[in-house]
């Protein structure tokens, strides 16, 4: 086990993309979520899945407990907005009746998942039922209206019209269906994030059983986090089945030194925001939930 | 039918007094549950642990202590004492009760949001049959000090057991499991100093007024009464709908995070998971 202060405990770390066409076809970078969450599923680890679904409004995002293939792969891509992913937590074991539960999400909602099994508070078989969880880097997220301006107002295209969006070397990407790719500096989108995104203390999922991203792989790829017993079990047997392609992380480029300097990045920022808001007022300060 | 019965329940008797020379356990705490104005809904999810109860009553913790499961009439000394409902201040005996209760207990639980919060308690208007005059229910907060919160409608039956563990740990573990049990029961400890009122609004209060929150929806999962939906990414609370039961707030990541605690989570899931192995004792 690997204990390393920004990117949390892990037993090993890969670089990795799924075999499977159909699932890299739409998505973000390596299928890796994707992949993991069928596989789990057809190998009956568990019987279901939160996932990040079409909402109503284009690129909205919107928490669905998947029971399919189909389903989960409607669910490919990244959506720069926030899917409150753990509304249907207590849900999944009862109105649809899971027993063993799936979610992915990104680092918040894992560790609303940790904390849900460790204080259940009103979170009735929630701890049993949660049989493995896969979780995203996530530097920062935005509100629906906010990514609308950034991709209608900043980047001058109609959300509609987009095919694809990232966030890679410090812009934010919009590619479109008709082939138009327009960019944003990351110092004009900053603003309209998430507020509540500037306390958070964690990158790359640490409380995940597998967490993944793109951030230190090469294109089409994706890094890969194995942290748990649960999720090392998991990704042995789907790496033996023939689902991924693995390269050791020491041997790609960018490799973990990227990792590890945008995850540093994000917390000693985040950390700064937390002990600035001790002292916010006039000998008063704003609440700090990790006290 | 004495007669025939007798010798079986010798017989048992002897086959307990057998299992308990093979495992002695000289260690158990004292635990009760103490019923004020509640609906029984608590004590139906301690007993939701099932074979973990059992478990728990084995090796861990005497009850000492429940009007629904023990002969005990008058409430004795306690280590921990789990009580459920809230506190009727017309009724002299629950009043006496809930006082006495502080005075025995080493540590005091306010099992359930009626207990923490008042819950559905607090919409009570009196107007009942046959004591009509019964109509003001405090969360026990008000009237003596608690040492820990359990919130929750029902308390789920998984905090309620992970909560007996550390307990337990706290009281008779070694050095390690007593620094762990009171790191983990401290939040629950500071849920008790923070008050004795819960509502949708804390959310509104003291996460998205205060810029905490990140739209995870936790909150509405926790929502005995689904009150809670979300609007531009952020908990939008039905508030004629809210029972006052603190849930949400308490379920927030964001109300309270102990890293180092939650960061354990597997090693902590082992140890509780460890702790109630059938057949196995822990000392």
């Amino acid at each position: 086990m690997i204990e390393d202060p920004y990117l949390g405990k892990y037993i090993t770390c890969v670089s990795a993309r799924s075999t499977d066409k159909e699932i890299l076809k739409k998505a973000q970078d390596g299928g890796i979520a994707t992949t993991l969450m069928v596989y789990a599923l057809e190998e009956g680890i568990i019987d279901g899945t939160i996932v990040a679904g079409e909402g109503d409004k284009p690129w909205q995002p919107k928490p669905e407990v998947a029971m399919t293939r189909e389903d989960i792969l409607k669910a490919r891509g990244t959506r720069y907005s926030i899917s409150p992913q753990i509304s249907w937590l207590k849900e999944a074991t009862r109105s649809f009746g899971l027993d063993k539960v799936g979610i992915t999400g990104v680092c918040c909602q894992m560790q609303a998942v940790r904390k849900a099994q460790l204080y259940p508070i009103n979170m009735r078989d929630v701890p049993g039922k949660v049989a493995f969880t896969v979780g995203l880097f996530c530097m920062e997220n935005f509100p629906y209206k906010s990514m609308q301006s950034i991709v209608e107002d900043h980047a001058a295209q109609s959300l509609g019209s987009v095919k694809k969006m990232e966030i890679t070397k410090g812009k934010f990407w919009v590619y479109t269906e008709r082939g138009n790719v327009a960019t944003v500096p990351l110092k004009d989108t900053h603003k309209y994030e998430q507020p509540g995104c500037h306390v958070c203390l964690d990158y790359v999922s640490n409380l995940a059983d597998i967490s993944t991203g793109s951030v230190g792989s090469p294109d089409g790829w994706s890094t890969v986090f194995i942290r748990t017993k649960v999720g090392n079990e998991i990704w042995s047997k789907a790496v033996a089945a023939g689902l991924f392609e693995t390269k050791p992380i020491e041997e790609v480029k960018p490799g973990l030194d990227l990792l590890r300097k945008l995850a540093k990045e994000k917390i000693d920022k985040n950390q700064k925001t937390v002990e600035e808001r001790k002292t916010f007022g006039v000998n008063k300060g704003l609440r700090n939930p990790y006290a | 039918m004495g007669v025939e019965t007798k010798p079986a329940h010798v017989m048992m008797e002897n086959k307990a007094e057998a299992t308990k020379e093979k495992k002695p356990v000289t260690n158990k705490i004292k635990l009760g549950h103490v019923h004020m104005s509640g609906c029984t809904g608590c004590l139906v999810s301690i007993a939701d642990n099932n074979l973990g109860l059992i478990k728990i009553l084995d090796d861990y913790a005497d009850l000492v202590y429940c009007l629904t499961l023990a002969d005990v009439r008058h409430i004795p000394e306690m280590d921990v004492a789990l009580v459920e409902g809230s506190v009727c201040i017309q009724d002299h005996e629950s009043v006496e009760d809930i006082k006495e209760t502080r005075k025995k207990s080493k540590i005091v639980v306010a099992l359930g949001s009626c207990a923490c919060y008042g819950n559905i308690t607090r919409f009570s208007r009196g107007g009942q049959h046959n004591q009509p005059q019964h109509e003001s229910f405090l969360p026990i907060g008000d009237l003596i000090d608690v040492d820990v919160y359990i919130p929750g409608c029902p308390p789920s039956p998984e905090l309620i057991r992970n909560v007996a563990v550390m307990a337990y740990l706290l009281l008779e573990g070694n050095e390690d499991q007593k620094a762990l049990a009171g790191k983990y029961l401290k939040p629950l400890m500071d849920l008790a100093k923070r008050g004795t009122t819960g509502c949708f609004c804390d959310l509104m209060n003291d996460v998205i007024n205060q810029g905490l929150c990140m739209g995870c929806g936790t909150c509405a999962a926790s929502c005995p009464v689904r009150a809670i939906t979300l609007e531009f990414g952020k908990p939008q609370g039905e508030r004629d709908l809210c029972i006052k039961c603190g849930s949400c707030y308490g379920a927030c990541p964001r109300s309270f995070f102990n890293l180092d605690v939650i960061s354990e989570f597997e090693n902590i899931n082992e140890i509780i998971a460890g702790a109630l192995k059938e057949g196995e004792s822990n000392d």
